[in-house]
């Protein structure tokens, strides 16, 4: 008996990402390219991008500068007449291009994000650590520039010094959570 | 007396950067007389680069906080756009998708907690302008912001991808409360554009763009000040303004305020009490007549 195996292909990979299932009902009208405010930055437009997946270009995909544009704005959504979730497709690809190393390196949105979300999993954003950490470790001549838009927040207690915590219980319940969610794998 | 569970978020928190909008919220929920019970111990929702980072990661820890507001059993409100944004998404997903729901349960079950996804998540203009009223509001007004011609600030997030209680284009909530608080709201054709979110971080240029055009939009429809909904909008139009200023060579000086600090002015609370004074682009010019 030969035995078949189906590989499984990048098209069907987002498709079993929760929300990325639309992906193949597109039919290529573009409102969402003309609906996004960033895709003039990006160096494939939200419409190629589905496009591209569909013709299997994984790694042309992942390793796009154009996700990370993505502002989250949700108007291709709530525009495109198919009813695909756009924006939740771009933070899958944000995601998976994470998972895959195939960040694009031009753009600092991937550092931010990862820190933004180190912090969180700790259970708060602390905004001063949080900015002076990604300009220091990023470009640490803005981090010169912010010292006056720093300064006038922090002059009006907008920039705290303290972060705020989570009971003892609470954190270890938490980072309980996500220590299980690590060993789970991907959203299914 | 009616009930929310409250949500601040990190921004709305004691230690966030948008503590004027806590305190002006809880001190008008005070006037209209209904109250705002914080969740213990909450986590971050994980906005949105969370779920860029880590999908699963960021469903678990906005589903903690789900499942902890779960036992009080009330609705629970946040000030936060995004925050709104996430949990709705979250409630939404774990009902779409059994086998991520599976995943999320499981997780939880290691922190001891259950969610059975019974927790309405509603925005603080929601409540606002649908459960207490615009009637209700207007009578509360001790000193009408006549005259004053406000800008009506959406943003992205607070009516997209759409969970509900207005128009993802062109929502008139905002417009309706300015009315009940005798102010002017002018024209603001951009009025749920984005304002660059927090790529004002990452990628600045590309933000103030945005930024710039809110402003110019504004200022061209002859508002004297923005009301905005979200602690992010609020920090991108208010603490940057400056920084546009320079960057496109423009004189733009709008006060942008949140809804509740208005609100709170036409109630006749004081100007300390509604941290007036946190904003950066000074409002004493604008506010002069009013107090």
């Amino acid at each position: 008996m030969v035995s078949e195996t189906k590989t499984s292909t990048f098209v069907d990979d987002i498709c079993s990402i929760p929300g990325g299932e639309g992906i193949k009902i597109c039919i290529q009208c573009g409102t969402c390219t003309a609906s996004c405010p960033n895709a003039d930055k990006m160096d494939h437009t939200p419409s190629e991008l589905i496009a591209m997946v569909r013709a299997g270009m994984k790694k042309e995909v992942l390793s796009s500068n154009a996700m990370w544009y993505c502002l989250s704005c949700y108007m291709c959504t709530v525009r495109c007449p198919r009813g695909i979730h756009q924006t939740g497709l771009m933070h899958a690809f944000e995601s998976l291009s994470i998972k895959e190393g195939l960040v694009h390196t031009k753009t600092l949105t991937p550092t931010m994000y990862r820190l933004f979300n180190h912090y969180c999993s700790l259970g708060n954003l602390p905004e001063l650590w949080f900015m002076m950490r990604f300009y220091l470790t990023t470009n640490p001549l803005r981090a010169w520039r912010m010292i006056p838009i720093a300064f006038g927040l922090l002059k009006r207690g907008r920039l705290s010094t303290k972060s705020r915590k989570l009971t003892p219980a609470g954190s270890n319940q938490l980072q309980a959570i996500l220590k299980k969610a690590e060993s789970l794998g991907g959203a299914k | 007396m009616k009930y929310y569970t409250y949500f601040p978020g990190c921004s709305c928190s004691s230690e966030g950067g948008a503590k004027a909008y806590d305190w002006s919220t809880q001190a008008v929920s005070k006037v209209l007389g209904f109250e705002l019970k914080e969740l213990d111990d909450w986590n971050c929702c994980g906005s949105t680069p969370s779920g860029s980072v880590d999908e699963l990661g960021a469903f678990c820890l906005a589903a903690r906080d789900l499942a902890l507001a779960e036992k009080n059993g009330l609705d629970m409100v946040t000030p936060c756009s995004a925050c709104y944004v996430i949990f709705n998404r979250t409630n939404t997903y774990l009902k779409q998708y059994p086998k991520l729901k599976a995943q999320v349960d499981e997780a939880l079950a290691a922190g001891q907690l259950k969610y059975n996804g019974t927790v309405r998540v509603r925005h603080n203009l929601d409540i606002l302008v649908n459960d207490i009223g615009y009637d209700a509001i207007k009578e509360k007004v001790k000193k009408p912001l006549t005259g004053l011609k406000i800008a009506p600030y959406y943003g992205c997030q607070v009516v997209r991808p759409g969970f509900g209680f207005d128009h993802p284009e062109k929502p008139q909530s905002l417009e309706k409360l300015i009315d009940s608080l005798g102010g002017e709201a002018t024209a603001f054709p951009l009025k749920t554009r984005c304002c660059g979110g927090s790529l004002i971080i990452s990628e600045e240029d590309i933000a103030l763009d945005l930024t710039c055009k809110l402003l110019e939009s504004a200022s061209s429809n002859g508002a004297d000040c923005i009301i905005t909904v979200c602690p992010l909008c609020q920090t991108n139009l208010d603490a940057y303004q400056s920084s546009v200023n320079k960057k496109f060579k423009t004189n733009y000086k709008l006060p942008v305020f949140f809804f509740t600090q208005l609100m709170g002015l036409a109630f006749g609370l004081t100007e300390k009490e509604l941290g007036i004074k946190k904003s950066i682009v000074s409002a004493e010019k604008v506010l002069a007549k009013y107090t």
